[in-house]
């Protein structure tokens, strides 16, 4: 953990003069590190990329710094997730007078919506269903499904290409090596769900994050707590949570890198259930880590998940 | 009805597990409410779960989500606030509440200042928000031995408490006690947030420490009377919360202060000493 921050905040820093001073590079910016990433990629060396929510934050409630503002200020794009996910982030482009284009990444995806039913009292939870909190019943972590993540690749190189018009022939070359890459990973993660029994196939998670791969993927992922980590659970969510696990025999229970933790190892003594590792949902981890990169966290995410699910 | 009442603590683990922590909160911070109020310090105990914040913040950055870590962090914060201020009272011009508002400000603009620092990682106040949910068998071990420590440390402390709560002054002119008890119920208040802070959240422990205190001075007039009804306040409002918080869905630490405030509500209307009833609508007199 420490070394991850230590290694978080060297890279906020080498980025700094990075994008101070390669001038001749096209200064963009994204709201969180997995868009950065995709932008990165699409952008390739034409484009300087800063992420404003680094490896390992939270983008639901991020407080934005000062620096920030300059940072947008400075961009010529703005990538942004959207569906609501980044809820700072117009008060952040209305007080940095940034006035170019912000590029929603997320254009053109059928977003999902949470389940709305509430759980009166002896009602048990309907599976994949969610509390709503905060997102106005959008799932805004559509990068989940590789399929999105094509959409997302061409809405960042509309972007960079309206943006620079001089570089379109290289963020198309840029984008369609990009999607041959995606295309491979999706047929790793097909065929890693295939080899796995259909009852086998549902976990449990500390942040409902995965609505669009379980729907992508035909798997099941129930959460303790609701769509966004600002809510308290209450112990009705938690019993119920128990009572389903228990009932279905559901295998495996697996980490964030984001939310508290001590609640699923409440769980996990309550069900006799395994702790299946990290999975991650909202954030990329440091360069060292296991997702540095959108493409190597969906890897590292089916792998983890298969492991678990194997044993 | 007792079905309702018992099987969530039957058929859950993590229920009963609630139940002891806020059981043990409700036995160790009560009787420090009720010498808070009786000094006249309620809002010390908010102040000082302020002044913990930072110390726990830097317990967390320093080795994550660590029970240790952040109790340590917490106590000596809590501690350095509660001593300078104390130590400013008595040596100079300015009165406690104004030292303590004073030091627990800036201790928690520190607190604030970390936090922002470390910037992008993990919300620092989810973490500081406690669950009540998630207490493993350290926090419950912790918790059960500071409410320990607390009543074995107001059992010596009691004769002079009581002393300092009726009048100080005449308590620092026949005994050197008065400031080493100042300064060891300060400790036991930073104790006893510590302790609430794992299980409600530092904000939400004040409310079980203040609240059922508050109640009980309406319903007793001794303070032995007092702390048996704060406890038992105490503890009504943890379970009703807790079953609160398991039939009609609601998040658990919120609930059992509200519960709290309601008991507080009732007590304040209807309580035999000194409530609104008691002043507006006394009774008749016996008639001879």
């Amino acid at each position: 953990m420490n070394r991850r921050i230590f290694l978080g905040l060297t890279t906020a820093l080498a980025m700094l003069p990075l994008s101070a001073f390669a001038q001749d590079k096209l200064p963009v910016v994204a709201s969180f590190s997995i868009l950065g990433d995709i932008v990165a990629e699409v952008g390739g060396d034409r484009v300087a990329v800063s992420t404003l929510v680094g490896p390992d934050g939270d983008a639901h409630v991020y407080e934005p710094t000062p620096a920030d503002a300059q940072t947008v200020a400075a961009a010529k794009v703005v990538f942004v997730n959207g569906l609501e996910f980044e809820g700072w982030l117009d008060r952040l482009i209305e007080a940095s007078e940034y006035k170019g284009p912000v590029v929603v990444a997320t254009t053109g995806i059928e977003p999902r919506e949470m389940a709305e039913e509430g759980h009166e009292e002896g009602e048990a939870k309907v599976e994949g269903e969610a509390d709503d909190h905060g997102h106005g019943g959008m799932d805004p972590h559509a990068w989940q499904s590789l399929a999105n993540a094509k959409l997302y690749v061409a809405n960042i190189e509309a972007g960079l290409i309206a943006a620079d018009p001089e570089g379109a022939a290289t963020y198309a070359a840029n984008a369609a090596a990009y999607l041959t890459e995606i295309d491979a990973a999706e047929a790793e993660i097909l065929t890693a769900i295939a080899a796995l029994p259909a009852d086998r196939r549902s976990v449990v998670t500390s942040h409902d994050a995965f609505g669009y791969f379980a729907a992508a993927y035909g798997m099941t992922f129930h959460a303790p707590e609701g769509l966004s980590t600002e809510a308290e659970p209450s112990a009705a969510d938690v019993a119920n949570l128990i009572t389903q696990m228990k009932a279905e025999a559901i295998p495996a229970v697996f980490m964030e890198n984001i939310t508290d933790s001590r609640l699923l190892e409440q769980i996990t003594a309550e069900t006799g259930a395994s702790v299946g590792g990290t999975l991650f949902s909202d954030a990329l981890s440091g360069p060292d880590g296991p997702a540095s990169t959108y493409l190597n966290m969906m890897r590292h995410n089916i792998a983890t998940l298969t492991a678990a699910l194997e044993s | 009805m007792i079905d309702l009442i018992l099987t969530p603590f039957l058929d859950f683990a993590f229920m009963r597990r609630a139940l002891l922590g806020c059981i043990a909160i409700s036995i160790g911070a009560t009787p420090i409410g009720v010498f808070l109020m009786l000094r006249r310090m309620s809002l010390t105990g908010d102040a000082m779960a302020h002044a913990i914040l930072p110390g726990a913040a830097v317990g967390f950055l320093v080795s994550g989500l660590s029970l240790g870590a952040m109790t340590i962090g917490g106590l000596v914060a809590g501690m350095a606030v509660a001593l300078l201020s104390g130590f400013v009272t008595r040596v100079t011009a300015l009165k406690e509440d104004a030292s303590m508002a004073a030091f627990y400000l800036i201790s928690l603009a520190g607190g604030v200042l970390i936090v922002s620092v470390k910037g992008s990682s993990v919300d620092l106040l989810h973490v500081l928000f406690g669950t009540v949910l998630a207490l493993n068998n350290d926090a419950l071990i912790l918790l059960c031995s500071i409410t320990t420590i607390t009543w074995f440390a107001l059992a010596v402390l009691l004769r002079p408490l009581v002393l300092e709560c009726a009048d100080p002054s005449f308590l620092r002119s026949v005994s050197r006690l008065s400031a080493i008890t100042h300064f060891a119920f300060l400790a036991l208040v930073v104790l006893n947030l510590v302790a609430g802070f794992q299980a409600l959240g530092t904000l939400m422990s004040v409310g079980l420490m203040i609240l059922p205190a508050a109640a009980a001075r309406f319903w007793a007039q001794g303070i032995a009377g007092m702390i048996g009804v704060a406890v038992l306040v105490a503890i009504l409002s943890s379970v009703t919360g807790l079953l609160l918080s398991y039939h009609v869905s609601l998040p658990s630490g919120p609930s059992i202060i509200l519960v709290a405030g309601a008991l507080y509500a009732l007590s304040l209307i209807f309580g035999p000493h000194g409530s609104l009833m008691a002043r507006y609508l006394p009774r008749p007199h016996l008639q001879s």
